[in-house]
């Protein structure tokens, strides 16, 4: 009887503390999304915690009338897009020919990519070999350097190769080409693994930030997160410049208009991630299971 | 002859390799050509072949910067500190999801946990700006509501590494814990049910077979996690730290965008970047090594 009534107090308080952390980890958000929507002056006053004090728009009908803003988020969706789907075609036309047997040099091939896995050249070549490639300032050089990411096109191959090889002799059999076999019987099997390797990479470029600052000097090239990081940046430096006095009221107007601008960036991102959030977790099991 | 029939009959296998083997021999493998720079004293007007060879000099150099001292011994001690803090709390995180009883408490619990692990690190930056910040942060307002003092949580280095910490278990928690479930959905549910009828309580059917049960994964994760002591990513430093904690933020990555692209001294901070690469190959390794030594499982 007392056994039952502990195990009941564990799950009681197991229960608690884990709603405790699932708050915990959302208050960052609500507190600003709190700061977004409240005025300015009780931001600087120190009044807004978790929920809006003096609710006010102002702060988001400046985003939205940035034409900057917009431009950027316009850009990143495109510089996305792009991305994904020449990541996704790359990486599907290297894995296929690598899950052959027979095919001669594949050993020589593996090998190539696997070095790239434990060595890089560094950033510094990188961004030299970029440079020399005439791609600064291009929306090339934030697509072009990360085509193929060894990680994925390893998933990929073992995914491949667990399709039953019957299939695909039955295809050849009647004649399908190879591109063919691969278009119309490997392609359509793979469906899920497509699905979550695309999310990764399309994650992976709207999060993107090192290159973008590397490469993209001019304003109009400048993806979300470049973005909003100069936005951050330049607050940061005036709060820790002028910690007090007389600035405390300029800052404020920027405040709410940054936490709005943090909110603009981070919707997108939320608006997907329930609809998409089994395909992630399914990546992450295809990448264990290779280790 | 038969070589002929071979290609014949292969050559679109090959015509589809030619792309992704282009892309890698132009972007990998041409950083790695460009390394030489390291040897070199390199200028954009001359090139990377065009430039003299200057030996060791660069190494010489770096070796004697206090700068490069310093960067290492912070990207080693933000990562031990992280492999302290942050690598218990999936574990924990995951046993406590694995108690629950209620399971659609237990997915949304999971659907909420992961969200920050989806979040760039300059957002994460923002916001936490606006969560530590010493005149209108989230904390110190909490903090001065109770009558302590406010805490300089961006601009003293102790106190910041508390935000840097605190931030990546809030980053990295919830995802990390998915490992762990799905090392938890194979252990024999006769066990713990067995432990029942002996009697065994909550904690000691945790600490008697769900330990146990994550005990490769956790092994396998500790060890990949030592074997990445000295590669730090770029953005979590960049973004969270800032100039007057930068006897602490500034790592190993840092510093090399900070020489290279900032001050201009491509052939440093390549020298940087390769003595990075060559110790964190050889951490691999070994790592790689304990690993098979350990739990019979290589991690590459």
């Amino acid at each position: 009887m007392s056994e039952r009534v502990s195990s009941r107090v564990f799950d009681s308080v197991n229960m608690i503390l884990l709603a405790v952390f699932v708050l915990l980890c959302l208050a960052p958000f609500f507190h600003i999304i709190a700061i977004s929507f409240s005025s300015n002056r009780a931001v600087t006053s120190g009044e807004v915690t978790l929920f809006p004090v003096e609710f006010s728009l102002q702060a988001y009908q400046s985003v939205f009338s940035d034409s900057s803003m917009i431009r950027s988020l316009g850009f990143t969706i495109m510089l996305t897009l792009l991305t994904t789907v020449l990541c996704m075609v790359m990486t599907m036309i290297a894995a296929y020919p690598l899950t052959k047997k027979k095919l001669k040099g594949r050993k020589v091939f593996m090998f190539i990519i696997i070095v790239t896995m434990f060595f890089s050249g560094g950033i510094i070549p990188e961004y030299i070999l970029v440079k020399d490639l005439n791609l600064l300032n291009t929306i090339w050089a934030l697509v072009l350097p990360g085509l193929i990411s060894p990680f994925y096109l390893i998933i990929l191959i073992s995914f491949f190769n667990g399709i039953p090889e019957s299939l695909e002799e039955a295809a050849e059999i009647d004649g399908t080409s190879q591109i063919g076999t691969m278009l119309r019987i490997i392609l359509p099997l793979s469906l899920p693994v497509i699905a979550t390797l695309s999310l990764f990479y399309a994650v992976g470029r709207w999060n993107g930030f090192q290159d973008t600052l590397l490469y993209i000097t001019k304003e109009e090239l400048y993806p979300l997160q470049l973005k909003l990081y100069q936005l951050v940046q330049n607050n940061m430096i005036t709060d820790l410049t002028r910690n007090e006095g007389p600035a405390a009221g300029v800052r404020a107007t920027t405040e709410s208009l940054k936490a709005a601008s943090v909110v603009f960036a981070t919707v997108p991102i939320l608006v997907v991630y329930p609809w998409l959030q089994r395909y992630f977790v399914s990546g992450v099991m295809l990448g264990a299971v290779k280790g | 002859m038969r070589g002929t029939v071979y290609l014949r009959r292969y050559w679109q296998l090959y015509a589809l390799l030619v792309l992704p083997l282009v892309y890698f021999i132009i972007f990998k493998y041409g950083p790695m050509w460009g390394v030489q720079i390291a040897f070199k004293d390199f200028n954009f007007f001359q090139g990377i072949t065009g430039s003299e060879w200057i030996g060791l000099d660069a190494f010489r150099e770096v070796f004697q910067t206090q700068d490069f001292y310093k960067t290492l011994r912070n990207t080693l001690m933000l990562n031990l500190l992280d492999l302290v803090v942050s690598f218990p709390a999936p574990l924990i995180l995951a046993i406590m999801l694995h108690e629950l009883r209620i399971q659609w408490f237990k997915r949304l619990s999971q659907t909420i946990l992961y969200i920050p692990h989806f979040i760039s690190w300059v957002i994460i930056g923002g916001i936490v700006y606006q969560v530590f910040g010493t005149q209108s942060g989230m904390i110190n307002n909490m903090l001065m509501a109770l009558g302590f003092e406010s805490v300089p949580f961006l601009t003293e280095k102790n106190t910041w590494l508390i935000t840097y910490l605190a931030t990546g278990v809030w980053q990295s928690a919830g995802w990390g814990t998915i490992l762990y479930l799905a090392a938890l959905t194979g252990i024999n549910k006769e066990l713990f049910e067995a432990a029942e009828v002996d009697g065994a309580g909550r904690f000691k059917r945790i600490w008697f077979i769900t330990l146990p049960g994550l005990k490769t994964t956790i092994v396998t994760l500790l060890i990949i996690n030592l074997g990445n002591m000295i590669s730090i990513g770029f953005d979590r430093p960049f973004v969270i730290g800032n100039k007057a904690v930068m006897d602490y933020s500034d790592v190993l990555s840092t510093y090399v965008y900070r020489t290279g692209l900032e001050s201009g001294q491509y052939t440093l901070a390549t020298v940087v970047g390769l003595f990075q690469a060559v110790v964190g190959l050889v951490f691999i390794l070994g790592a790689n090594y304990a690993s098979k030594k350990l739990t019979d499982e290589s991690i590459i």
